[in-house]
């Protein structure tokens, strides 16, 4: 109970709270303060959870992402505080709509959470619009005109989106109707879960097909990725960490839940093909596109929808290892590109500019700084010791058993981002010093946190996590 | 089903020939007396256009020197073919001699070879005018018929057959319910019906500008008895689509048998026109004439209402 | 219940036919116009499933789509218009004629797809949800083929619409989500109206054609 309030109470008190201060100092600091008390009440569920309810559900599946959610927003809010402060100095962003910002960031969080907490697919629902919604505003919070348009583009096609998954989420009540009954129950996940193998296959088919292509244009499927880049590029930097480490991989979240039911019923057709080919159109396309970019947040922005590929096609293959092996990348995506984000944003404000060809030599100019980003990016990159090394390994090995020739276009699609990511590295943090060498006040605690999760994830994972995936990765099918 | 002998559906038939040649200059009147009240005019009495067809038949007939042999029979061919339309659509009774003839494709086929008359008609002096009204009917028609088609195509699907005395006992049965498809095929057939007349929004009937005339354009050098029959032709041609109308969508009163059905089939038939004859004149007054290049847009709608209304009764019977 | 599930149907369909007028207008008042059409058509389909369904909370969801969706939502647009002075014709993509066949292929392909799949449900539902899938895809054929942010703000709202029809069209639906995206219809209005006075600020002008400039990574 404790913990609810905290997960989903505090941050929409602290939304409407901030609404109101108008001085940053103490914004940023009840901000933080309530992004934290959110992680606390998030790790008590680790210890009890709550009784599946009506409205609340915690299990196996949405565990680590509901700790991890609350984990990242905290060290993002930690990092959002300093970088807003730069911000405001610079004047690209006004004292009004500071509390615009704040708000909205916590009224974000709010939803994430309770899309995960979630027990009725129609309440997960809203909280994922809702949260599109916030993110929308805050992409397009500097009004700029590359900002609006970004803003507009993301509202719309996200908006699209979350109307083609109601519709599926419609039709999946359509089809628990005729066996569940009417009221909340036909909506309700663990009903639904209990009976879904009396559903009409057919029915659930159509179902799981809207919900992809809904829910799939927010996770950042080719051909439904199109907001993804510039939302990234053009918005403030901690959003860019919020929709890359915490949005996507709610979106996701969504679709694994239909996945499930989808699995639970013997006669509907498999959605691996499907999945699969959408994950690798994503991973190759945006592999190619890597290698053209110019502007620094874009360029981890197609990192992003990549990454997503590759886990979406786990998903697709599929199988206790492909499954586990999603969740495990899921987690380290997240961490990773976050910290990523948190980097970039320091190193955009230190050189004034997000084009990568006015910046050189980070680590003779800002050592801290540039390895840091360097430690990010071969870490994204997929090379060991780190986490996603060892989720990639995993991926690739357990779809090669079951699809040789399409893992075989997929190591093509990590080979060709390994390319691109690691030359941009070279040029941005190695070679002559290009761009601004002003000191910058970072925090860099986010990033290390982040950083030294993932490091410890590529050595040792905890037994209780490997357990809870597994489990989920079973029921996944 | 024991039907009237044959002298009485003879005798029904000979009514019904008679009173829709009487009657359809007289809806011309309600119309435009409604137009004309509803502008705040005085306007003209209701039997004027029969003064004005007697007035006509009075007058000379004038020729131009190069007209041909087309020019002068056209008008009774015309009026031939229309009257012989208007005489086998079931307007109070469906126990007509030429039941079996009103047939909704027989229909559109002696219209349209009517319209195919006056076009060449129009062309045939060589006149400019002729020419932009014959070219501007055939356009409309290009389009209006296949709505038409469409039409016809949806109502034969619902009913089974394109009879109209069948699709009239189709829509009386009680297992009708209401349905969208024939909602949507009332609206197209509203629509092709208004193109059909050169109504407003297609085409003014009381107007005598160059660039807005369509069938003026097309009987502008017509005189005398010819003209007489060709404005007959056309209040026919107005009577005929409101009795189609009328006849597949609102068939109450019709089909009685013996002299009180026969009474009340009347009476109601001569009510649903006057109401028709209203309701179009309300019509016409409130809304504008579109520019010709903008008709196409409206019939293809009326066109495309009639597809929908074909897909959704070719998907589910019940629709 | 014949005659019920026939008015239902019928409504469904003229909604259909609401948004084909959508996707046939070029002047934005009409535009807005049909837009008020087609939510008192919704609250009507609403309305009317409420009474069949005997479910109360369906008339509550019905006032809200009449008061939302039909009075406050297309008479903020008008004044959009008129303080933003936007350029009153909304140039298409592609000629009538194509977007016209188009959205009877959608309303074809949503039928041809939807009754099938849905043999085993509820029979009054079966039709609605074809019909409001069909409302779906035309609202979005409306977006693609606007190049006006009004134009496309239109096909959304007309999407929404069709969600909303359909999720009154299962049966026992719960009120919960009938709420919430009638509340999240608001919020996504006022993130419009204030995009859009961004847009108009920004670009003076509302034509998406001048957002392209800016696209990716052209500067």
């Amino acid at each position: 109970m404790i913990a609810l309030a905290a997960v989903l109470g505090v941050p929409l008190a602290a939304a409407f709270l901030l609404s109101f201060i108008a001085g940053y100092r103490l914004s940023a600091r009840i901000n933080g303060l309530a992004s934290f008390v959110s992680f606390a009440g998030s790790l008590l569920f680790l210890v009890h959870r709550p009784a599946p309810g009506a409205l609340f559900l915690v299990d196996d599946l949405n565990i680590v992402f509901i700790v991890l959610n609350c984990f990242v927003g905290f060290t993002t809010s930690l990092f959002s505080a300093g970088y807003i402060g730069h911000e405001l100095e610079s004047g690209k962003l006004t004292p009004a709509s500071l509390r615009f910002y704040y708000a909205m960031y916590q009224l974000m969080l709010f939803c994430m959470s309770l899309a995960l907490i979630a027990a009725n697919i129609g309440l997960m629902w809203v909280a994922v619009e809702l949260a599109t919604l916030s993110t929308v505003m805050m992409v397009g919070i500097y009004r700029t005109h590359e900002a609006i348009e970004a803003a507009w583009k993301y509202f719309i096609l996200g908006s699209v989106g979350i109307a083609l998954a109601l519709f599926g989420t419609i039709l999946v009540y359509l089809a628990a109707h005729p066996v569940i009954g009417e009221g909340a129950q036909g909506m309700l996940w663990t009903a639904l879960l209990a009976h879904a193998w009396k559903f009409d296959p057919a029915l659930l088919d159509t179902a799981f097909v809207f919900l992809l292509l809904g829910y799939g244009t927010k996770i950042g499927l080719v051909p439904m990725h199109a907001w993804l880049p510039d939302a990234h590029a053009e918005g403030p930097t901690p959003i860019s960490a919020v929709l890359s480490g915490l949005l996507l991989n709610v979106a996701l979240y969504a679709l694994l839940r239909f996945k499930i039911l989808l699995a639970a019923c013997p006669g509907a057709i498999a959605p691996g093909p499907l999945m699969i080919a959408l994950g690798l159109a994503s991973t190759l396309l945006a592999a190619l596109m890597l290698y053209r970019r110019r502007d620094i947040k874009r360029l981890f922005a197609y990192s992003s929808i990549e990454q997503m590929g590759i886990i979406v096609f786990s998903f697709g293959v599929a199988g206790p290892l492909g499954n586990l092996a999603g969740l495990l990348q899921m987690t380290m995506h997240s961490l990773t590109k976050s910290a990523i984000f948190f980097s970039v944003g320091h190193v955009a404000q230190v050189k004034g500019t997000q084009r990568m060809a006015e910046m050189g030599g980070l680590t003779e100019s800002h050592p801290l700084l540039g390895w840091t980003l360097v430690a990010g990016v071969i870490a994204i990159a997929g090379l060991p010791p780190f986490g996603l090394f060892t989720s990639e390994f995993l991926v690739v090995s357990s779809s090669f058993s079951r699809a040789p020739l399409l893992t075989a276009i997929l190591v093509l699609g990590l080979l060709l981002s390994f390319g691109a990511l690691l030359l941009r590295l070279g040029k941005i943090a190695f070679g002559p010093v290009r761009g601004e060498t002003a000191p910058v006040r970072a925090s860099s605690a986010p990033i290390f946190a982040h950083l030294a999760l993932v490091l410890t994830a590529g050595l040792w994972l905890p037994p209780p996590l490997v357990a809870w995936f597994r489990h989920a990765a079973s029921l996944l099918g | 089903m024991i039907g009237p002998s044959m002298i009485g559906s003879v005798a029904i038939e000979a009514v019904q020939m008679g009173f829709v040649l009487l009657a359809a200059p007289g809806l011309v009147g309600i119309v435009r007396a409604v137009k004309a009240r509803l502008l705040r005019r005085e306007g003209p009495p209701l039997i004027q256009p029969y003064r004005q067809l007697a007035r006509l038949l009075g007058k000379e007939v004038v020729l131009a020197h190069n007209a041909s042999w087309l020019f002068r029979t056209a008008p009774y061919l015309i009026l031939a073919l229309t009257w012989a339309a208007a005489s086998v659509v079931p307007t109070f009774s469906t126990h007509i001699i030429f039941a079996r003839l009103g047939d909704l494709i027989v229909i559109t086929a002696l219209l349209g070879a009517a319209r195919f008359l006056l076009a060449l008609a129009g062309l045939d002096i060589g006149t400019s005018f002729g020419g932009i009204g014959a070219s501007r009917e055939v356009m409309f028609a290009s389009l209006a018929e296949p709505a038409m088609l469409m039409i016809v195509v949806t109502l034969a699907i619902a009913a089974g057959s394109t009879q109209l005395s069948s699709i009239a006992a189709f829509m009386l049965s009680p297992a009708l319910g209401l349905r969208i498809s024939l909602a949507f095929a009332l609206i197209a057939l509203g629509i092709v019906a208004l193109a059909e007349n050169g109504r407003i929004p297609f085409d003014n009937p009381a107007t005598h500008l160059e660039l807005t005339m369509v069938h003026e354009a097309m009987v502008l050098e017509y005189s005398g008895r010819h003209l007489a029959m060709i404005e007959l032709a056309a209040a026919l041609k107005l009577l005929l689509m409101i009795s189609i109308i009328v006849c597949i969508f609102f068939p109450f009163g019709l089909g009685g048998m013996g002299a009180a059905g026969f009474l009340t089939g009347l009476a109601s038939y001569a009510a649903k026109l006057g109401i028709a004859a209203v309701l179009l004149g309300i019509f016409e007054v409130s809304i504008a004439k579109m520019r010709i290049f903008r008709v196409p847009e409206l019939l293809g709608a009326g066109l495309m209402l009639g597809l929908l209304a074909t897909l959704l009764l070719y998907v589910s019977r019940s629709l | 219940m014949g005659l019920g599930f026939d008015i239902a149907h019928m409504l469904a369909g003229l909604m259909v036919l609401a948004s084909l007028l959508l996707l046939y207008q070029d002047r934005l008042t009409a535009l807005i116009n049909v837009l008020r059409l087609h939510g008192l058509i919704l609250a009507l389909a609403v309305a009317w499933q409420a009474h069949i369904q005997s479910a109360p909370e369906l008339f509550v969801s019905a006032a809200i789509a009449l008061l939302v969706k039909a009075l406050v939502i297309p008479g903020a647009l008008d004044r959009i218009v008129e303080r933003l002075g936007i350029h009153r014709s909304v140039e298409t993509v592609g000629g009538i004629g194509l977007t016209m066949f188009a959205g009877m292929a959608l309303v074809a392909l949503s039928l041809r797809v939807m009754l099938p799949v849905t043999a085993g449900a509820d029979p009054v539902s079966r039709q609605d949800i074809a019909l409001a899938l069909s409302v779906v895809l035309i609202g979005l054929l409306v977006m693609v083929t606007r190049r006006n942010a009004l134009g496309q703000v239109a096909g959304f709202l007309s999407l929404e619409n069709g969600i909303d029809l359909a999720a009154a069209g299962a049966r026992g639906m719960p009120l919960v989500v009938e709420l919430s995206v009638a509340f999240s219809v608001l919020i996504a209005f006022i993130v419009i109206g204030i995009f859009l006075f961004r847009i108009r600020e920004r670009f003076d002008t509302v034509d998406l054609a001048a957002l392209e400039a800016f696209r990716g990574e052209r500067r």
